[in-house]
Order: structure tokens, then sequence, then C-alpha cells
């Protein structure tokens, strides 16, 4: 059950995407920083984790649950430490996926050639 | 030959590509499912099979999707699935790690530091910028409100 909802919810997640490409036709970075920062709006008023509930993987693999995990980071680190809580929670929380990012990434970039664009 | 307004916009619709949606979202909805799919999958090997914690087993999967992202990225295969996938590539903490491979490597010929290093977050820097802001504001809120 979990793995359908995975993919029904981590679906639909990303068709809203594709319906806001193609309707607004902006460079995928807008979409990236819309999904970021509704995922971190909806984590804070804490609607993301009822969808978490509901999608499992589905709803933390897509970048709202990246805004998701930065939010609820930034505010639980805040509650326990104050404003440096605030300033580093979200980093921390989100840090692996970001860290792996640029460790794979640059490796990658290394070992590998680009790739002309057939 | 002249055109008015209304009969240039006629001539430009009728070479503009028909509207796909439709298909482009259906795509989308595969390609995004499968990878969320694969997600919850590397989760539940990594609880069952390596006896991660409940909510270790995210970031652990989070970080298995990014690693497998950069290496089909630098194989240049992940482009091609994003020519069917669209959005369902690019929503996708794959797509972030996509969105830092690509430009690290397209710089790479400039040098490792002033091409590859110093592009690495050209795509992916946007997301960071905004993505830290809204946590920062978020727990700002958070103290401010109690």
């Amino acid at each position: 059950m979990n793995y359908i909802m995975s993919f029904v919810v981590g679906g639909i997640i990303c068709v809203i995407g594709q319906i806001i490409i193609d309707t607004f036709k902006k460079n995928n970075a807008y979409l990236l920083v819309l999904m970021v920062v509704t995922g971190a709006a909806l984590g804070y008023f804490g609607i993301y984790d009822k969808l978490v509930e509901i999608g499992y993987s589905g709803a933390t693999v897509p970048l709202l649950g990246f805004g998701n995990t930065l939010a609820k980071g930034a505010m639980e680190e805040a509650a326990s430490k104050g404003f440096m809580g605030a300033l580093s929670g979200g980093v921390i929380k989100t840090a692996p996926g970001v860290a792996a990012a640029l460790m794979f990434g640059y490796i990658v970039a290394v070992v590998f050639n680009p790739k002309s664009n057939k | 030959m002249k055109y008015d307004k209304d009969s240039y916009k006629q001539v430009v619709d009728e070479f503009t590509p028909k509207n796909k949606m439709l298909k482009n979202c259906f795509y989308a909805f595969i390609f995004g499912g499968a990878i969320c799919l694969l997600g919850e999958i590397f989760k539940n090997i990594f609880i069952s099979g390596l006896g991660a914690a409940e909510e270790d087993a995210g970031p652990m999967a989070s970080v298995a999707l990014v690693g497998l992202s950069a290496l089909l990225t630098g194989l240049g295969w992940y482009d091609k699935l994003g020519k069917f996938g669209g959005a369902g590539t690019v929503v996708p903490i794959t797509g972030f790690a996509n969105s830092v491979v690509s430009p690290a490597l397209e710089f790479k010929r400039e040098g490792y530091i002033l091409g590859t290093a110093s592009n690495i977050f050209k795509l992916a820097g946007p997301v960071l910028v905004f993505g830290y802001l809204a946590a920062f504001i978020a727990g700002l809120l958070k103290l401010i409100t109690g």
C-alpha cells in the first residue's frame, strides 16, 4: 500500500509541476523555487505532514518535501535553541541531500565528460 | 504579403506545436510516480535490510536517489529520461541532483575550480537561496509566535 500511495501522490505532485511548466512556459528554476517555497509554507502550517502520512515517499521525494523538511527543521531548532536554531535548523535537516548532490556531482563531473546533445 | 494583428496570430497559432499538455501530464505522472516509488523501495531496503531507524531511512533514501541521479546524469541518460518525463524528472529530488551535475559537467572545460566548482550550483542555487530563506522565516515566525 505504501508503494501504491507513493506512486500516486508523487505522480500527482509532478503533474501539478507539469501543468505549471506548460502554462507559464518559464525556466524550470522558477518551478523549483516555487515548489520549495510552497513546501516550506505548507510545512510551517503543518499541512504537509498530513500529505506525508498519506503519500510516504510520494510526498517526501519531490521538492515540496524538501521545502517542508527545511521549514520543520528550522522551527524545531528555533523552539529549542532560539535565533541560532532558526538560522541553522533547516540547513542541518536537509544537509545530507545537499551535501550528497555536491559531492556526487563533483565526482561525476571529474569522472565523466559532457555528452553532446543528440 | 501584409498581416493585420488577427490574421498574423492565426498564422502563428498554425505553426505553434499543438498543446501536448495532457500527454505531458501523463508522462510526468508515470515518471514522477516511479521515482517516488523507487524512493520508498530504497527506504524499505534501508529499514529491513540494513536495520536503519525509521527516521534515518528517509534521508538515506534521498542520498541514494541523489547518487543514482548523479551517475545517470554523468552517463547522459537522465537527460534522455527527462525528454519523456518532463516535470516528472524535474520535481523529485533526482531533478535537483541533475540540476547540480549538469552545469558541473558542462563547465568542466573551464577547469575544475573556476569551471566545475564555480558553476555547480548555477541552477540549484536559486532553490537553496529561497529554500533556506523560507526556512529561516518559518523559524523566526515560530520564535515570535511561540
